[in-house]
C-alpha cells in the first residue's frame, strides 16, 4: 500500500499497463517529456520511451482517430483529452467510429483496446470550458462505456480494467480530486469491475446515487442528515454505461427513496435515465417522487460557480424534501 | 487530370514532392538593434500611428507585469501574458482599419489595448464583477468588445478561424470594404478547423487574414512535435492561398506585411496567411512553469530580440520618442493599472440573475423556475453563499433578469 493522491493513482496505473504489456501506449497533448498538464504521465516517457509514450500535435479528432486505428491494429492506446470539454472536435471519431467498430463488421474489427482519458467536472474556477461534465452525451451513445472513478484506489483499478477491457471507455477523471483526494493504494496490479455500481455506506431511509467527485459532496449530505437522524444508503455507479441497474432496484426497494446528483445540467443529464428506469421497476415501492440534484439548465459559469454547483446543501434540501413528502 | 490551375502535365516516371524545395524567406526590416536593414526602404508607419503603437504595446506589458503580480498574490485566479508577442498582436492590428473585425486567442490583449479598451473594461472583466459584461462567466482573459469589433474570446482552440472566413464573406457581401483578422497560435493551427477555414477561404475568395503567432511552443510542446513541414507559412499553398512569413517581433515588418495583406483582401478578396516568428516570453499562463520544457538559455536569447526594445530605439532614432516620455509613461500606466485593479476587486459580483440569461434570447420557464428554486435555497442557506446571498434582495438583481 502507498499513500497516494488521484492523480498519482492514475500515473501508477498506466505505469503498471505499460509495464505489463508492450502493446500499451500513452499520447495526447503535452503527455510526452513534460508528463501532460495536470502530470498524469510523468516519467512514462523516460521509462518506456518516445516510441510508447509521446506528444501528438494539437488536435483532437486526430488524437482519437490515430488511437481507433492503433486499437484496430491491435495495440492498446491510452489517449488523453486535455480537458472533458475539448473532447468535442473528437466527436465524430468517438461517436460514429469508436462506438460502431465492432457492430458494424460484426466483430470482423474492433478497437476494444481503446481508452480514452480526460479530466471533467467544476469546482476549480475553470469557467465554461474547463469544468463540464460531458457523460451525458456519451452515455447516449450504445458501445461507449463511460466509467468515472470517485478516489485514487478506485482510479487505478478502474483504468487497469478499462486499458484492458474487450470495449473501448471513456474515462473521465474528476480533476478536483485530482490532488485533493488522498488514500491508500495498493502496489501491485489489480482491477475493479467494470458495469458494477458499487454501495458505499449502507442505509435504511434513502438512496443517494452518484459518480466521480460528486460522491463527496453527497457522504457530506448524507453525514448532516445522519445527525438528523435519516439513514441514507450512498452508492457510486463508477459505470456511466452500461449501467447497473440491478444494485440500484436493490437499494431502492429498500430504502423506498432516491435522490441522483451529477454535476451536469438537469435536462438530458443521466440523472434522468436513472430515474425513469428505477420509477419503472420500483413504482409501487416509492415512498415519494425520485429527485434530481444536477447543474442548471445553463453553460458553466466562473464568478458564480458555488451557486451553479449541486452543492451538499442543495443536496440536503432534497433530502428534506423528499423525507417530508 | 484536371486542377484548377491546369491540365496536369503527364509524366511517366514516379515524380514525387514534399515541398522542399519551395524556401519561405522572412520578411524583415529592423534588425534587433533597432536600426533599419539596408534597403528595407522607407517604412510606411507615420509618426501619429507609431507612437499608438507603441503606446499600447507599453500598455501590454505593463498591464501583464502587474497583473501576473496580482494572480501570484492571490487576487486573480488565473492570467495570461501576451510579453514578447506585442509587435505580432499590435502590429496587425494597426494595419487595419479599426472597424475590421478581430478574432483572436486568448493572447491578443494588445489589440485591445490598441483599439482603446480601457483599463476599467480590463479590470471588470479580469475580476468577473457585475460591470463585467460577460457578467463574471467566463475566465479571467476572454475578453470581448462589439464598439471595437473584437469578438469575445472562446477557450476551445482554433474555433475561430472558421468562424472568420464566414464573417468576412458576409462582410464582402456587405460590400462596405472590412476585413477580418484572425489570430492564432502554431499548436492551435493543427486542429482541422485551421484547414477548413483556409479551404473555404480560398475556394469562396473570402477577405480574411490569418495570423499565425509562431511562438515556438504549444504549451510544453515544441514546434519540433507540431509539426514536420515547413512552419505554419507552406500549409497555405495546398489551398493556392497568399502566404508571408515575417519576423514577428519587428513591428515594422508586421506592420508592412499585415497592411499589403489587407489590401489583397478588401480589394481582391484575396485571403492572406502570415506566420509571424516571435517567441512566447513568459509562462504559458499561471498554471504553467516553463523550466520544465525549455532552457534559460534559450529564453535569454530570445529576450534579447524583445520588440519593445527594439521599437523604442527606432523610434528615438527618428526623435519621435524619448526616455525620458518613457519613464513618464511607464509610472502613469502603472498607476492606472494599479487604481483601475484596486477599484474592480472591490466592485460586486454579477447578479444572481446573470446566471440564467443569455442563455436563450428568451429564457425558457424551466430555467427561470430553476433560478427561483436556487433563490430560495440561498435564502436557507445565505451564510454558504458570500457572493450572492447579500445582495438577494437588493433592486438591481431585476436588472440582469431576462
Ligand atoms: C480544442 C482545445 N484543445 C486543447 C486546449 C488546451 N490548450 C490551451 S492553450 C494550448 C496550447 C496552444 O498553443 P498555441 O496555439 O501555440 O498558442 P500559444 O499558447 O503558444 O499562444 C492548449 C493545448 C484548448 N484550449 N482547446
Ligand atoms: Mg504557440
Amino acid at each position: 500500500m502507498s499513500r497516494m493522491n488521484l492523480l498519482q493513482a492514475v500515473n501508477n496505473a498506466l505505469d503498471t499497463a505499460m509495464a505489463s504489456d508492450d502493446r500499451v501506449l500513452c499520447f495526447g497533448e503535452d503527455v510526452g517529456v513534460f508528463g501532460g498538464v495536470f502530470r498524469a504521465t510523468s516519467h512514462l516517457q523516460e521509462k518506456y520511451g518516445r516510441e510508447r509514450c509521446f506528444n501528438t500535435p494539437l488536435v483532437e479528432q486526430g488524437i482519437v482517430g490515430f488511437a481507433n486505428g492503433l486499437a484496430a491494429q491491435g495495440s492498446v492506446p491510452v489517449a488523453e483529452i486535455q480537458f472533458a470539454d475539448y473532447i468535442f472536435p473528437a466527436f465524430d471519431q468517438l461517436v460514429n467510429e469508436t462506438a460502431k467498430f465492432r457492430y458494424r463488421s460484426g466483430s470482423l474489427f474492433d478497437v476494444g483496446g481503446l481508452t480514452v482519458r480526460a479530466p471533467y467536472g467544476g469546482g476549480i474556477a475553470g469557467g465554461h470550458y474547463h469544468s463540464q461534465s460531458p457523460e451525458a452525451y456519451f452515455a447516449h451513445t450504445p458501445g461507449l462505456t463511460v466509467v468515472v472513478p470517485r478516489n485514487p484506489h478506485q482510479a487505478k483499478g478502474l483504468l487497469l480494467a478499462s486499458i484492458r477491457s474487450p470495449d473501448p471507455v471513456l474515462f473521465f477523471e474528476p480533476k478536483r480530486l485530482y490532488r485533493a483526494s488522498v488514500g491508500e493504494v495498493p502496489d501491485d496490479d489489480y482491477e475493479l469491475p467494470l458495469r458494477q455500481a458499487e454501495v458505499v455506506q449502507e442505509g435504511s431511509d434513502i438512496t443517494l446515487l452518484a459518480w466521480g467527485a460528486q460522491m463527496e459532496v453527497i457522504e457530506q449530505a448524507a453525514d448532516m442528515a445522519g445527525k438528523e437522524g435519516v439513514s441514507c444508503e450512498l452508492i457510486d455507479l463508477r459505470t456511466i454505461v452500461p449501467w447497473d441497474v440491478e444494485t440500484v432496484v436493490e437499494s431502492v426497494l429498500k430504502t423506498g427513496r432516491l435522490i441522483v446528483s451529477h454535476e451536469a445540467p438537469l435536462t438530458g443529464g443521466f440523472a434522468a435515465e436513472v430515474a425513469a428506469t428505477i420509477q419503472n421497476r420500483c413504482f409501487l415501492y416509492l415512498e415519494s417522487p425520485i429527485e434530481r440534484v444536477t447543474g442548471l439548465d445553463t453553460p458553466f459559469p466562473l464568478t458564480l460557480e458555488k451557486e451553479y454547483m449541486p452543492g451538499p446543501l442543495k443536496v440536503l434540501d432534497a433530502i428534506h424534501r423528499t423525507m417530508d413528502f | 487530370m484536371k486542377t484548377t490551375r491546369s491540365t496536369a502535365k503527364p509524366v511517366h516516371k514516379p515524380v514525387f514532392a514534399n515541398g522542399d524545395d519551395i524556401q519561405i524567406p522572412v520578411f524583415t526590416l529592423l534588425k534587433p538593434d533597432g536600426t533599419a536593414y539596408a534597403g528595407a526602404g522607407k517604412p510606411t508607419l507615420d509618426e501619429a500611428t507609431a507612437r499608438r503603437v507603441y503606446r499600447a504595446m507599453l500598455y501590454t506589458r505593463v498591464l501583464d507585469e502587474r497583473m501576473m503580480a496580482a494572480q501570484r498574490q492571490g487576487r486573480l485566479s488565473f492570467y495570461m501574458q501576451c510579453t514578447g508577442e506585442e509587435a505580432a498582436v499590435v502590429g496587425s492590428t494597426a494595419a487595419l482599419d479599426d472597424a475590421d473585425m478581430i478574432m483572436a486567442q486568448y493572447r491578443e490583449q494588445g489589440a485591445l489595448a490598441y483599439r482603446g479598451f480601457t483599463t476599467d473594461e480590463f479590470m471588470n472583466q479580469l475580476f468577473g464583477n457585475e460591470r463585467d459584461t460577460a457578467h463574471g462567466r467566463q475566465m479571467p482573459i476572454h475578453y470581448g468588445s462589439r464598439d471595437l469589433h473584437y469578438l469575445t474570446i472562446s477557450s476551445p482552440l482554433a474555433t475561430q478561424i472558421p468562424q472568420a472566413t464566414g464573417y468576412a464573406y458576409g462582410q464582402k457581401l456587405a460590400g462596405q470594404g472590412h476585413c477580418t483578422l484572425a489570430i492564432f497560435g502554431e499548436g492551435a493551427a493543427s486542429e482541422g478547423d485551421f484547414h477548413a477555414a483556409l479551404n473555404m477561404a480560398s475556394v469562396h475568395k473570402v477577405p480574411v487574414i490569418f495570423l499565425c503567432r509562431n511562438n515556438g511552443y504549444a504549451i510544453s510542446t515544441p514546434v519540433t512535435e507540431q509539426f514536420a513541414g515547413d512552419g505554419v507559412a507552406a500549409r497555405a499553398f495546398g489551398y493556392r492561398m497568399q502566404s508571408i512569413r515575417v519576423d514577428g517581433n519587428d513591428i515594422l515588418a508586421v506592420f508592412e506585411a499585415t497592411r499589403e495583406a489587407r489590401r489583397l483582401a478588401v480589394e481582391h478578396n484575396e485571403p492572406v496567411l502570415i506566420e509571424a516568428m516571435t517567441y512566447r516570453l513568459a509562462a504559458h499562463s499561471s498554471s504553467d512553469d516553463p523550466s520544465g520544457y525549455r532552457s534559460k538559455k534559450e529564453e535569454e536569447a530570445w529576450h534579447k530580440k524583445d520588440p519593445l526594445r527594439r521599437m523604442q530605439r527606432w523610434l528615438i532614432d527618428r526623435g519621435w520618442w524619448t526616455e525620458d516620455e518613457e519613464r513618464e509613461l511607464t509610472e502613469s500606466l502603472r498607476r492606472e493599472v494599479l487604481d483601475g485593479m484596486k477599484q474592480a476587486e472591490k466592485r460586486r459580483p454579477p447578479a444572481l440573475a446573470t446566471l440564467i440569461s443569455d442563455v436563450y434570447a428568451e429564457t425558457p420557464p424551466l430555467l427561470r423556475e430553476q433560478l427561483e428554486t436556487l433563490k430560495a435555497h440561498i435564502v436557507r442557506h445565505p451564510e454558504a453563499y458570500p457572493r450572492s446571498a447579500p445582495w438577494l434582495d437588493d433592486s438591481t438583481e431585476k436588472e440582469g433578469q431576462a
